[in-house]
C-alpha cells in the first residue's frame, strides 16, 4: 500500500444532490495529480475531502492509509498544505506572520520560525528583508500567491493541496507561477493534488489528469495519454487547445 | 460663574462619567461575547437582536420609569440608571459585533480552517481581530449616546449632568439647562473623538 491518498468510493451529497460519486483514486507519493473538470464537476470537492474540509457521505478517502473519519482533525489539515486563490492571506498578517503560522501553531520556537520563514520566502522568489514586514494588500496578486505556496509549505507538510490557485492572476504572472510550481517540485519532491479548469495548466504541471465530470472521474492519464484520450468530455477540453489554430 | 457652581458642575460630570463607564462595561461585557455567541448559533439571533431592538424602542425616559418597581435591580437611584443605560448601550455593539463577525472574507475563514486552527484560533487570532474595528464602531456608537440619555438618569435619582437640566426645567432657567447640557456634549464629542481616532489607529495597524 503505497498510495499517499487514497479515494475508495467517495461519495459527497448535499441534500439528494450527489457532487461526487463513487470516486475511486490512488495518489502516489512525489507525483501531481491535477483535477481537471468544468466549473461544478467536484474538483474542489474531492480535493476539500483530502484535508477534512469536507467528510465523505459515502465511502472513504484515506491519507497515510488511515480514513479522513478517523484522523483528529486539527492534526489531518496541519499535516497537508492547502493553497487558494490570493484572498486566503490573513490580511492582519504581516507576509512573515502569514507564512510562519503553522509552525506557530504547532509550537516552534520564535528563532526557527524565523529561519524558516526566511528559507521559504527566498524559495518562492521573495526577499524575506524586503517582504517580511509587508501586509498582503501591499503585494501584487502573483507575490501574495507566492507567499500562499511558501504559507502551505511551512510546517513541510507531505502533501500539498492547490485549489485554482494561479486562476486570479495575469497570464504572464501565471506563467511565472507556474514555472515556480515546476522548481519546487523538483526540489522538493512532495506529492501535490492540484484543482483547475485550465487544460493548458493540467498539461504542463500534471505527472497524471484525473478528468471529472459530473461527478464522475471520467478517465485518469498522463498529460501525453490525454492528448490522444477518446471520450467526449476529453475532446472537449483537448478543442481548447485547438480552438487557436482553426481559426488562424 | 461663581465658585459654588463650577465645583457642582465639575461634582456632576464626574458623577456622570461614572455612570457612563459603569454602563459601557457593562454593555460591553455583555453585548460583545453575546454578539459573537450569536455568529455560533443562528438560531437565538432573532431572540437576542430582537431583545436588544425592543429596549432600544422604548422611550428612555419609559423605560426608567417602567425600571423603577422591578425587585432586585429597580427602585430609586443610581443601580436602575445603570441598568437602563446598559440595556440602551447592548443594541449597536451587539449588532457590529455579529456584523463585523459574519463579515469576514469566507475564504479568510476556509484557510484558517484549512491551515488547522481550532475553533477557539478561528475566533481569537483571525475572527475578533478583522471584526475589532466594527466592533469598536458599535463601541463609540454606543458610547455617545450613553453620554447623552445618562441625562435622564437624574429623574430616578440617578445623579449627573441631568441633575441641573431637571432642576433648569423646573425653575425655566436657561443657565441651569446649560450647565448641565454644555458639559455633556463636551463629554460626548470627546469620547466621540478619542474613540474615533482608535478607530483610525486600529485600520492603520
Amino acid at each position: 500500500m503505497s498510495a499517499i491518498v487514497e479515494f475508495r468510493e467517495a461519495s459527497y451529497r448535499i441534500g439528494t444532490r450527489e457532487i461526487l460519486r463513487r470516486l475511486t483514486l490512488a495518489i502516489e507519493p512525489g507525483e501531481t495529480l491535477v483535477l481537471l473538470g468544468r466549473s461544478g464537476s467536484g474538483k474542489t470537492t474531492a480535493l476539500k475531502m483530502v484535508n477534512g474540509l469536507l467528510l465523505p457521505s459515502g465511502g472513504q478517502v484515506l491519507v497515510d492509509g488511515r480514513s479522513t473519519t478517523a484522523w483528529d482533525p486539527v492534526r489531518l489539515k496541519r499535516r497537508i498544505g492547502y493553497v487558494i486563490q490570493e484572498i486566503g492571506l490573513f490580511p492582519h498578517y504581516t507576509v512573515a506572520e502569514n507564512v510562519g503560522l503553522v509552525p506557530r501553531l504547532e509550537g516552534w520556537d520564535a528563532e526557527r520560525i524565523r529561519e524558516r520563514v526566511h528559507a521559504l520566502l527566498g524559495r518562492v522568489g521573495l526577499d524575506a528583508e524586503q517582504f517580511g514586514a509587508r501586509y498582503p494588500r501591499q503585494l501584487s496578486g502573483g507575490q501574495r500567491q507566492r507567499v500562499g505556496v511558501a504559507r502551505a509549505l511551512a510546517a513541510d507538510p507531505s502533501v500539498l493541496l492547490f485549489d485554482e490557485p494561479f486562476g486570479a492572476v495575469d497570464p504572464v504572472t501565471r506563467l511565472d507561477l507556474q514555472k515556480q510550481f515546476l522548481a519546487l517540485r523538483r526540489e522538493l519532491g512532495k506529492t501535490a493534488i492540484f484543482v483547475t479548469h485550465d487544460v493548458r495548466e493540467a498539461l504542463m504541471l500534471a505527472t497524471r489528469i484525473a478528468l471529472l465530470r459530473d461527478g464522475v472521474l471520467e478517465l485518469v492519464a498522463t498529460p501525453g495519454e490525454f492528448l490522444k484520450a477518446r471520450g467526449d468530455e476529453a475532446c472537449a477540453f483537448q478543442a481548447c487547445l485547438d480552438w487557436k489554430a482553426e481559426t488562424a | 460663574m461663581n465658585f459654588s457652581l463650577a465645583s457642582e458642575i465639575a461634582a456632576l460630570t464626574l458623577e456622570h462619567l461614572t455612570l457612563v463607564v459603569i454602563s459601557m462595561a457593562i454593555a460591553i461585557g455583555v453585548a460583545v461575547p453575546a454578539g459573537i455567541l450569536i455568529t455560533r448559533r443562528a438560531r437565538w439571533r432573532p431572540w437576542v437582536m430582537g431583545f436588544a431592538n425592543v429596549m432600544q424602542t422604548i422611550p428612555s425616559l419609559a423605560l426608567f420609569g417602567f425600571l423603577i418597581p422591578v425587585p432586585l435591580i429597580g427602585g430609586i437611584g443610581k443601580r436602575t440608571a445603570i441598568v437602563a443605560l446598559v440595556l440602551y448601550a447592548l443594541l449597536p455593539i451587539l449588532r457590529n459585533t455579529l456584523v463585523g463577525i459574519l463579515g469576514v472574507d469566507p475564504a479568510v475563514r476556509e484557510s484558517a480552517v484549512a491551515m488547522g486552527m481550532t475553533g477557539r484560533q478561528l475566533l481569537w487570532r483571525v475572527e475578533v481581530p478583522l471584526a475589532a474595528r466594527m466592533i469598536l464602531a458599535g463601541v463609540r456608537v454606543a458610547t455617545v449616546t450613553t453620554i447623552g440619555t445618562a441625562t435622564i438618569a437624574a429623574a430616578i435619582g440617578g445623579g449627573g449632568l441631568g441633575v441641573f437640566i431637571f432642576r433648569g426645567i423646573a425653575s425655566v432657567d436657561s443657565a441651569q439647562i446649560l450647565a448641565g447640557a454644555i458639559p455633556a456634549a463636551g463629554i460626548a464629542l470627546l469620547a466621540d473623538g478619542g474613540l474615533g481616532w482608535v478607530e483610525r489607529r486600529w485600520s492603520a495597524a
